[in-house]
């Protein structure tokens, strides 16, 4: 586990510091994950401790976003005499760009079996 | 009496206690989202942010002391980006397989997100500030406050709306998938990681593994597509 762990933090540390050498417009972490994949074609069948860390991480994704949501509460107050008109521009460009992106996907992918 | 107010002050300061409400708020709500079978509205970050916003409201704690404890939780965002890595080299044979509708739907999606959030924006007659913030809203929170650096919109407000359509699309995006009668957890995955990110993605990933790797492709190529369209669409749909 701590391999595995050590793996993830040097793939990312690897990202970050490619990011800021060539100043990419992208998140480090981002890169890191291109770097990994990468390096893991070659490595079949994949480390099993590494994919039971990755598992455990993406298993609670949810847990890691609550810090940064309880944050951004605080700044509710930024949306002001507009609230209701924001959430609804937010809920509804989400709705529409999810029906879209799954719509285009799925038609693409009947024409492909053709 | 005066010792509970002074453990209090203690405590209260150190990062223990911010860490250990995180975890247990979060477990107590994904206990709630799993006892109703992962209800979509019973969303554990939006129900673990609700909770912990009332409880540092009630305690009148200020968010850096909270943030000092909860930021061990919130570092593993790094790591966790890199471990999708993982599933993507598990599902590669699907991935290639249907890498032509990724594509296409990836730069049709990717361009609904900036022009739906801009001209429904204008079409409400929200302010030029309100559309600049709303345009990076689908792409992850580091690449948004990238774009909104960029364009010149108020950071703060462009957090909330990010956080916000991924809470609002992790909601919506099952009852909207079984409306349209679409059962491709490749396309449906693909499409809550586009539109909403990391939260989308979190919600994949509690669906379905396969329907979180396409999530965690969408979430990574929507983030550089992004990046790129936002600078060139955006005085166009400011016009």
């Amino acid at each position: 586990m701590i391999t595995a762990l050590a793996t993830l933090l040097v793939s990312q540390l690897a990202g970050e510091a490619l990011v800021r050498l060539v100043s990419l417009p992208i998140p480090g972490p981002v890169v890191g994950m291109i770097l990994l994949f990468v390096v893991m074609l070659t490595r079949t069948p994949l480390p099993p401790a590494l994919g039971e860390t990755a598992d455990g991480l993406l298993r609670h994704l949810s847990l890691l976003f609550v810090p940064a949501g309880t944050g951004v509460i605080q700044h509710l107050d930024r949306f002001g005499t507009n609230a209701v008109r924001l959430v609804a521009v937010v809920v509804l460009a989400t709705a529409i760009t999810l029906a879209v992106t799954a719509l285009v996907f799925e038609f693409a992918a009947r024409w492909m079996r053709q | 009496m005066i010792n509970f107010v002074e453990l209090w002050v203690y405590l209260s300061g150190s990062p223990l206690l911010w860490l250990t409400a995180t975890l247990v708020v979060y477990i107590a709500a994904d206990a709630i989202s799993v006892a109703l079978r992962r209800h979509p509205l019973a969303n554990p970050v939006l129900m673990a942010v609700a909770f912990l916003s009332v409880i540092l409201l009630a305690t009148g704690t200020q968010f850096p002391t909270y943030f000092a404890g909860a930021q061990f939780v919130h570092f593993l965002l790094g790591p966790a980006t890199v471990a999708l890595a993982i599933p993507l080299v598990r599902y590669l044979p699907d991935v290639r397989r249907t890498l032509v509708p990724m594509l296409t739907a990836l730069i049709v999606g990717s361009v609904t997100a900036i022009t739906s959030a801009v001209l429904l924006a204008k079409l409400f007659g929200l302010d030029r500030g309100a559309m600049l913030a709303l345009a990076p809203k689908s792409s992850t929170a580091a690449i948004a406050m990238g774009i909104a650096e960029k364009t010149g919109a108020d950071p703060s407000l462009t957090a909330v709306l990010v956080i916000l359509t991924g809470i609002s699309g992790a909601i919506i995006v099952t009852p909207l998938m079984n409306v349209l009668r679409l059962k491709n957890y490749a396309a449906r995955g693909f499409a809550a990681g586009l539109t909403s990110h990391g939260i989308g993605t979190a919600r994949a990933f509690q669906v379905d593994p396969l329907a979180g790797t396409f999530a965690g492709i969408g979430l990574g190529l929507n983030g550089l597509l992004t990046a790129l369209l936002v600078p060139l669409l955006l005085p166009w749909l400011l016009d």
